[in-house]
């Protein structure tokens, strides 16, 4: 649906060029929740922009349904961009309309007439439950509200894609997670595919299918969110997917096993049977279970003990019990 | 109190300042309105021409900025004589009320273009990606985004705009126009009545209040931004 090919995004500056974006290509399938997680100046929200062309790439092709974006008039572009919404950290609603006069806005642009219109933004209030604040000014409404009101205004031109940058960034946990099962529940019921731009691993855990990782405007790792949680291979997938651990693991010298559980293996006393069959003593340097698309999967980091052939033994436990598992040597 | 200010018009003077009120509002809101007709395009131009907005355009971004600036910095009893040919061509006349309000618009007009340029700046960058980003022209960015987003700011530089027009006015004496500057230049300043100029300049200074807080009520009243239940 969305293809990105060897896309790249230079910004000249006064102290020389920054390459925000270079050389990713990704490929975006109908119904995806679709994640892009990186570090703050990662280039996320530069590759997102891209997406809908307010920011155009310096080399690569951005192809949304087979078309190249590069090769539309203004006009055509600007109706792309109602089947491309979109939603922002800082919420950017019209602060001098109403909830329902904000949602009216892109119907308004289209030439839809004005009671019909209303219908819509009604309608629209009921699907992000914000019915009674029709006539509220974003003033009147707090963050998680502001969110769904912009949500309902990205919906209102039944748009195919929905792209997401840092849409939770600016709201506590437990608004994010009803945020979040907002956009799962419109990508579910109204076939919305979406890119989600974050820096935050909960947010890809809680509802993406795919993941992207980006560092210094590199394309480092991406696949399956299954896939990349149990098998991280960049450092900032690492990191992302087990934060504490980057720390403790340089402070607790020696060999270290980071094992990865999933399904139900989550659920069996692993290190207990592994102490007593391998009779040696593990050191749990960081341990961290989560719910991956419905699956609970655990990541640990343990410390091999010094005695001679424990290794070899451990190692050989882990294997017979399929449990990954990679040994991370100091340096 | 009813007493003194009877006294005050008692010697048939009554007229006279209704008249002189009368006319300087005249030439302040007739002046005040061309200005905005002129400087309104001239302060969308000039954001919107600026680095990086709207439609960028470097050349006309400088050549109208240039112009403002330098019709801003003449002072207005210099640019009063300097265009009196502009002043003939339209209104016939180099003196009187009609060529005054000439000579206000002449030198109100850069100023309020650059008043609705501050105003447009102060519009959330955001808040108009959004609006790019849902497919809008650049004329129903400016129209159905940047105007009502900026309209309170845009109100509270109307006052500004307004008063120091108003200000602008007692000036109407050095051309023969009428008001209540020119009452008090006369009367003050060649007749040695100092009560009468007393008088007109009290008038003028509540007729700037009056102004100043009717527009600034209405500009809090319309802003949504401020939470008000």
């Amino acid at each position: 649906m969305i293809e990105l090919k060897a896309v790249s995004k230079t910004f000249e500056t006064k102290e020389g060029n920054v390459n925000a974006v270079n050389n990713v290509s990704i490929k975006v399938e109908k119904g995806d929740i679709f994640g892009i997680i990186g570090l703050s100046g990662a280039g996320k929200s530069t590759l997102v922009r891209c997406i809908n062309r307010l920011e155009s790439p310096n080399s690569g092709e951005v192809l949304f349904e087979g078309v190249n974006l590069a090769d539309l008039s203004n006009k055509e572009l600007r109706n792309i961009r109602h089947s491309i919404s979109m939603i922002f950290q800082g919420f950017n609603l019209l602060s001098q309309r109403t909830a329902l006069k904000n949602i009216c806005y892109p119907l308004e642009i289209t030439g839809v007439p004005k009671q019909k219109a209303r219908e819509k933004a009604r309608e629209l209030l009921k699907i992000v439950d914000l019915e009674s604040k029709e006539n509220a000014y974003p003033s009147q409404l707090s963050g998680g509200q502001k969110q769904r009101v912009a949500i309902a205004r990205a919906l209102a031109t039944d748009p195919k894609v929905l792209l997401c940058d840092e849409a939770t960034s600016a709201l506590d946990p437990n608004t994010t997670t009803s945020i979040l099962d907002l956009l799962a529940k419109i990508n579910r019921e109204l076939g919305v595919t979406i890119i989600i731009i974050t820096h935050e691993m909960r947010v890809v855990e809680q509802i993406c299918n795919k993941v992207a990782v980006l560092e210094n405007g590199n394309l480092v790792e991406q696949g399956l969110v299954s896939d990349v949680f149990r098998s991280p291979k960049s450092s900032v997938a690492k990191e992302l997917v087990l934060p504490r651990a980057k720390a403790t693991e340089e402070i607790v010298k020696g060999k270290k096993i980071r094992l990865v559980f999933d399904g139900q293996s989550a659920f069996e006393p692993i290190i207990s049977n592994l102490t007593i069959e391998c009779g040696t003593a593990v050191n749990i340097i960081a341990a961290d279970t989560k719910d991956i698309s419905g699956k609970a999967v655990g990541q640990m980091l343990i410390q091999m003990p010094d005695e001679t052939n424990a290794e070899e033994r451990i190692l050989s436990y882990l294997d017979r019990h399929s449990i990954s598992y990679e040994v991370i040597n100091d340096d | 109190m009813i007493e003194f200010l009877k006294s005050l018009f008692a010697n048939g003077m009554g007229n006279t300042y209704f008249e002189a009120v009368v006319t300087t509002l005249k030439i302040t809101l007739i002046g005040t309105g061309l200005a905005y007709i002129i400087g309104a395009p001239l302060g969308i131009l000039l954001y919107g021409t600026s680095k990086g907005n709207l439609f960028p355009n470097k050349p006309v971004n400088a050549i109208v900025g240039f112009v403002v600036n330098i019709l801003r910095s003449v002072p207005f009893v210099i640019l009063l004589v300097m265009t009196q040919p502009i002043a003939k061509a339209i209104v016939g006349s180099k003196i009187g009320d009609n060529a005054f309000i000439v000579y206000l618009v002449i030198a109100a007009a850069p100023f309020v273009a650059r008043m609705i340029e501050s105003s447009f700046k102060e519009v959330d960058g955001g808040v108009i990606e959004a609006a790019q980003s849902m497919g809008s022209t650049n004329l129903q960015i400016i129209f159905k985004v940047i105007i009502p987003e900026a309209k309170p700011s845009l109100i509270i530089g109307s006052a500004i705009a307004v008063t120091t027009i108003l200000g602008y006015t007692p000036m109407t004496y050095l051309v023969a126009g009428g008001g209540l500057g020119q009452i008090a230049i006369q009367y003050g300043l060649y007749r040695f009545d100092s009560q009468i100029m007393y008088i007109s300049s009290l008038l003028l200074i509540i007729l700037v209040q009056i102004l100043q807080e009717v527009l600034n009520t209405i500009a809090k009243r319309c802003d949504k931004r401020i939470r008000n239940g």
